[in-house]
């Protein structure tokens, strides 16, 4: 039997604002617990939201970045249920009228091709609190420093078939509200989550399957883990003649399996109604304009771009463009060195990337500066040094041993160029190593990486391999 | 609209309110002359009446986004029923 | 002296005939003597009154006094007072001492008055008599085995019987006017959003609004010039210019239309109450007004739509109140469950939880649309009907309430029959709309009031009007006996 998955995400990301949605409360992360939570998170009687501006002109931001209709007139409204960490008795959500409509983010998978998928809409909420489960006595503690912190709900279609294109929307997502700086994106802190709605059925049903909605999937790996575990568990119980039922389900990361939170029939009435303490939100078309001035190019426009302006390949370009500090990095190199763009992006993708990985450093953080890998390029291109030798000078430049030009004269690391230096080393190895040279002209074509091996060795690697190449054939074939 | 014992009882839930056997009847009772005095309501046509939730049609003022609130966890937890290392207490709460 | 309106004291303050502090004094006696068998305060901030009376004295002396520098004054127990218990007449926040104040209660400190204390009133201002509030219904001055009214029945008992010279109120289906017919004072409900509900404990946000109760429309002018105003920290509030109350109080009435709906003058409004309306209305012809029938053809429906928007809100309202972090908390809860609905079902008492359960009801998954959605629509209709009615009149004006104040315990078993007490007033909340209650007569010894209701801020006209009427009669001027 031939199944399809289908998968729909809504992501959550924190709006990074300076204060709450509704307050005037700080929202830095890791303060200490209730030390920012106002009279206004905190829900004391008589107290009252008041609208952050800059959380609409985010949302609006997101959707311009996914072309979605922004609703000339959006409405709050309360979804009523009791928890701890829910200091109100609700939280105030859209739900009919959400700010941002239908829209839609290309996104690119694995074997290259790209897949439209939709965006249902996107609305603005309040974050809860935290419940800790630390023993306390028998009795759990309440930090509500998060609550009131501004969120962007973000709700696709049912338009992905695997938990691979759901991780790729995710991560397109993920890219684009860093690219729009709406989000930190961070999702260890928790500011960029996603639950799932999974279902299975016959690839020759048109109707859908049951669905179940994971929640608790807090990286990207687990995204994937928990679907394709949820996959599994849904054609089994179908294949043995069950029935899926519609139910939240809890990933356990260290068990890798997913289990029953509350079944639709526990599932909450949520009684939403329009907050009476909000008033409609109107977005006018200045407010649209305003904020279109302001968008930055976009991961697939700068990818377009990418491709045409500096020649590269969609691999690279795609690598370029995960970020907009590096992708803004890369730009900057290719202009001030004026080297070419490939020479950049594999020095940037190969050489900074992984030394920047391996520090557990962000672009941002880079010890290398522009100028600085800039002018390395330049002495590559300019033959000052071989690509080979630049490798040992950015680990003296990743050191912080100086200035690019300072480490290769305190190094004596300039290439050797003048061909009667070249010339007289190359007899000399050849002089040196009869019998390899009597293997060679019988044919053994192989040994030339031989003499290339001992003549960069005899040199300290400094020779300019092309001319190298050169001479020794020509002296090879006596 | 009558509303039966276990529509009481539902409601009490979703409100979080106590409900002795008692009260659920005499809720029922009372409940279903309130909701059906209401009912008067539907006497009346409303077909292409737009529904109102304020009475002016002005829309939503907003603040600039700006920390106006200093810590005052001291102040507000003197008044709480049960703190411990600046959180609130609650029975446990199982993830749900 | 006490018997005297605030802007009397005000003058007197000035003249230095009498300090704030020896004003104070007499309004604490007053309320020390009287209060025990009134039951209009829930908390008398004596020492606070007196050192704050000190201070507006030497305010005073340096040159630096307002209108109301001095001037002693009551809370409503809705506002929220920074140290100061704020109960809203529950249980639930019977131990809560406010960490803020409301900014009414800044607007007034920052005008020099002096709180005596925090008025009684139904719980959580759910109420038309004042008996569901925890501390005990509140006495009609005017005859003790009768009710107040309500919610704010505390602040309209205690002007009437002369223990402050007014006090704040709050209206959300006619608490405010209800209250101050009942006792034989002036009480205005301002257009929703000219006062901040910023700290004013919600029943239901959409329809409450705070005003001011005092004896005579001059008063609430003068209140009013301290109250009014746009509050950031309240989204509802309109930021509209704020007028000097007071100087358009004699303005002529010459030329005034009056609207008299029909649908006031019908079945269950008392004879006597009638009389006295219809002779209030003859005195505004002598001054000048011209009268006109008019309709509101669906004030009847006003009821059944507030009993489903008023408890909707308020549903939602006071789920904050769960034992976590302020107010009641049942004693050794097992599990969350426990505490939420131990702590919620003792703190609330019988009123309030009916209104939660009809709200919680009327949202719920299912019958949104028959009851949540079609009161809106309702309130759509009753907002043209006013809309219409001004096309052609300036004020509109009838019966407060039905009746005068009815027995203590009359109506205590038959909710329908108390929610129909406020069958004149709720319209006006539900169109946002300025109102006003002022003394017109006495139908068995006890007062009648007569409503005044007025366009979208044209509280400066409904304040001339009564005033007008307030110079050519004196209802305003009785004191209840034995006060």
């Amino acid at each position: 039997m031939e199944w399809e998955t289908v998968i729909g995400l809504e992501i959550h990301a924190q709006l990074r604002t300076k204060s709450k949605i509704f307050s005037g409360a700080a929202t830095e992360y890791g303060a200490e617990p209730n030390t920012q939570a106002c009279a206004v998170d905190l829900a004391f009687p008589g107290v009252l939201p008041v609208l952050n501006e800059e959380v609409v002109r985010m949302a609006i931001k997101f959707g311009l970045g996914v072309s979605a209709e922004i609703s000339p007139k959006s409405v709050f409204a309360r979804k009523n249920y009791f928890y701890p960490d829910l200091p109100k008795g609700y939280q105030i959500s859209q739900f009919e009228l959400p700010i941002v409509g239908k829209g839609h983010i290309e996104v690119q998978l694995e074997d290259g091709t790209f897949k439209r998928i939709n965006i249902t809409r996107a609305h603005l909420e309040e974050d809860a609190g935290k419940s800790l489960h630390e023993d306390f006595h028998g009795l759990s503690g309440i930090d509500l420093n998060r609550a009131g912190t501004p969120l962007l709900e973000i709700v696709s279609e049912p338009d992905m078939r695997s938990a691979k294109e759901a991780v790729a929307y995710l991560k397109a997502i993920h890219s684009l509200v860093r690219y729009l700086e709406i989000c930190d994106g961070n999702m260890q802190e928790g500011s960029f989550r996603c639950d799932a709605n999974v279902s299975v059925r016959r690839k020759s049903d048109s109707k859908l399957g049951t669905r179940c909605e994971l929640k608790n999937i807090n990286s990207f790996r687990y995204v994937e883990r928990a679907i394709n575990y949820e996959v599994e568990r849904q054609i089994s119980v179908i294949e043995a003649g069950g029935t899926i039922s519609q139910e939240t389900r809890l990933y356990d990361p260290d068990k890798n399996e997913t289990r029953t939170m509350r079944s639709k029939e526990e599932a909450n009435d949520y009684r939403y109604f329009p907050d009476p303490d909000l008033l409609p939100l109107v977005v006018t078309n200045s407010m649209i304009l305003a904020v279109q001035d302001d968008m930055p190019e976009l991961p697939g426009q700068k990818r377009e771009r990418f491709m045409t302006q500096y020649a590269l390949t969609a691999y690279d370009a795609d690598l370029l463009v995960t970020s907009r500090a590096l992708a803004m990095y890369f730009e900057t190199v290719v202009k001030e060195s004026k080297a070419q763009p490939k020479l950049t992006a594999n020095w940037i993708m190969g050489d900074l990337s992984g030394a920047l990985n391996k520090a557990n450093l962000d672009i941002t953080e880079s010890p290398v500066a522009t100028t600085q890998l800039a002018k390395l390029l330049q002495r590559i291109e300019d033959n000052t040094i071989s690509g080979k030798i630049a490798k040992t000078v950015f680990e003296a430049m990743w050191n912080n041993e100086g200035d690019v030009d300072e480490i290769i004269d305190k190094q004596g690391l300039k290439q050797v160029t003048d061909s009667g230096a070249i010339e007289s080393l190359v007899a000399k190895i050849i002089a040196d190593n009869p019998e390899q040279v009597a293997d060679y002209r019988s044919g053994k074509d192989k040994l030339f990486g031989f003499f290339v091996g001992q003549a960069m060795k005899a040199s300290g690697g400094k020779l300019n391999p092309q001319q190298l190449n050169q001479l020794l054939k020509e002296k090879l074939a006596g | 609209m009558s509303l039966t014992a276990t529509d009481v009882k539902k409601i009490a839930h979703l409100a979080r309110l106590n409900m002795s056997e008692n009260d659920v009847a005499a809720y029922a009772e009372q409940l279903s002359k309130i909701m059906q005095f209401v009912e008067q309501m539907n006497e009346t046509d409303t077909t292409g009446i737009e529904p109102i939730a304020h009475s002016f049609d002005i829309s939503q003022r907003m603040r600039p986004d700006e920390v106006t609130e200093t810590d005052q966890r001291a102040a507000f937890q003197a008044i709480a029923p049960q703190v411990e290392a600046g959180l609130y207490l609650v029975p446990q709460v199982i993830e749900g | 002296m006490v018997y005297k309106t605030i802007a009397e004291l005000s003058q007197d303050l000035a003249n230095k005939k009498i300090s704030s502090v020896e004003l104070t004094q007499q309004f604490l006696d007053r309320i020390e003597r009287f209060d025990k068998s009134l039951n209009s305060f829930i908390t008398v901030t004596a020492d606070q009154a007196l050192a704050e009376a000190k201070n507006a004295d030497a305010q005073r002396a340096k040159g630096e006094a307002g209108p109301l520098t001095g001037i002693p004054f009551a809370q409503k127990d809705i506002f929220c007072t920074q140290g100061v218990k704020t109960s809203c007449g529950s249980k639930m926040l019977d131990n809560y001492i406010s960490p803020y104040d409301a900014t009414v209660v800044k607007q007034f400190k920052k005008a020099g008055t002096v709180l005596l204390g925090k008025t009684n009133m139904d719980e959580f201002a759910m109420g038309s008599s004042n008996e569901t509030s925890y501390y005990g219904p509140v006495k009609n001055p005017w005859n003790l085995e009768t009710v107040a009214g309500g919610s704010s029945g505390g602040s309209a008992a205690a002007v009437a019987a002369y223990l402050t010279p007014a006090a704040t109120g709050t209206d959300t289906g006619g608490s405010i006017r209800q209250p101050a017919s009942l006792c034989g004072i002036s009480g205005l409900k301002p257009t929703y959003g000219r006062v901040s509900r910023y700290g004013m404990i919600a029943y239901a946000s959409s329809l409450d609004q705070g005003g001011p109760m005092a004896r005579t429309a001059e008063d609430i002018a003068l209140l009013m010039n301290t109250m009014a105003g746009f509050d950031t920290n309240d989204s509802t509030s309109i930021d509209y210019p704020v007028p000097d109350y007071t100087s358009t109080l004699n303005d002529s009435m010459k030329g005034l239309r009056i609207g008299l709906p029909k649908e006031f003058f019908g079945a269950g409004l008392e004879k006597g109450v009638e009389e006295a309306i219809q002779a209030a209305i003859k005195e505004y012809e002598k001054l000048g007004a011209t009268i006109h029938e008019i309709s509101l053809p669906h004030s009847a429906l006003s009821i059944p739509a507030y009993y489903v928007i008023a408890p909707a809100e308020c549903s939602s309202n006071l789920a904050r109140y769960d034992g976590v972090r302020f107010g009641h908390r049942c004693k050794e809860p097992k599990d969350l469950e426990d505490l939420y609905k131990r702590s919620r079902s003792e703190g609330f008492g019988p009123e309030v939880t009916r209104r939660i359960m009809i709200g919680t009801y009327a949202l719920s998954a299912g019958y949104y649309d028959a009851y949540y959605l079609k009161a809106q629509k309702i309130r759509g209709l009753i907002r043209e009907d006013f809309s219409n009615a001004f096309d052609n009149v300036d004020v509109i004006m009838g019966p407060t309430s039905p009746t005068p104040a009815f027995k203590i315990g009359a109506k205590t078993d038959d909710p329908i029959s108390m929610y129909l007490s406020d069958i004149y007033t709720i319209a006006v909340n539900l169109a946002g709309l300025p109102g006003m209650s002022i003394p017109a007569g006495f139908v068995s010894d006890l007062p009648v009031g007569l409503q005044l209701i007025g366009d979208i801020f044209q509280e400066p006209r409904l304040l001339n009007i009564a005033h007008s009427y307030q110079k050519v009669t004196d209802w305003h001027t009785r004191i209840p006996k034995g006060f």
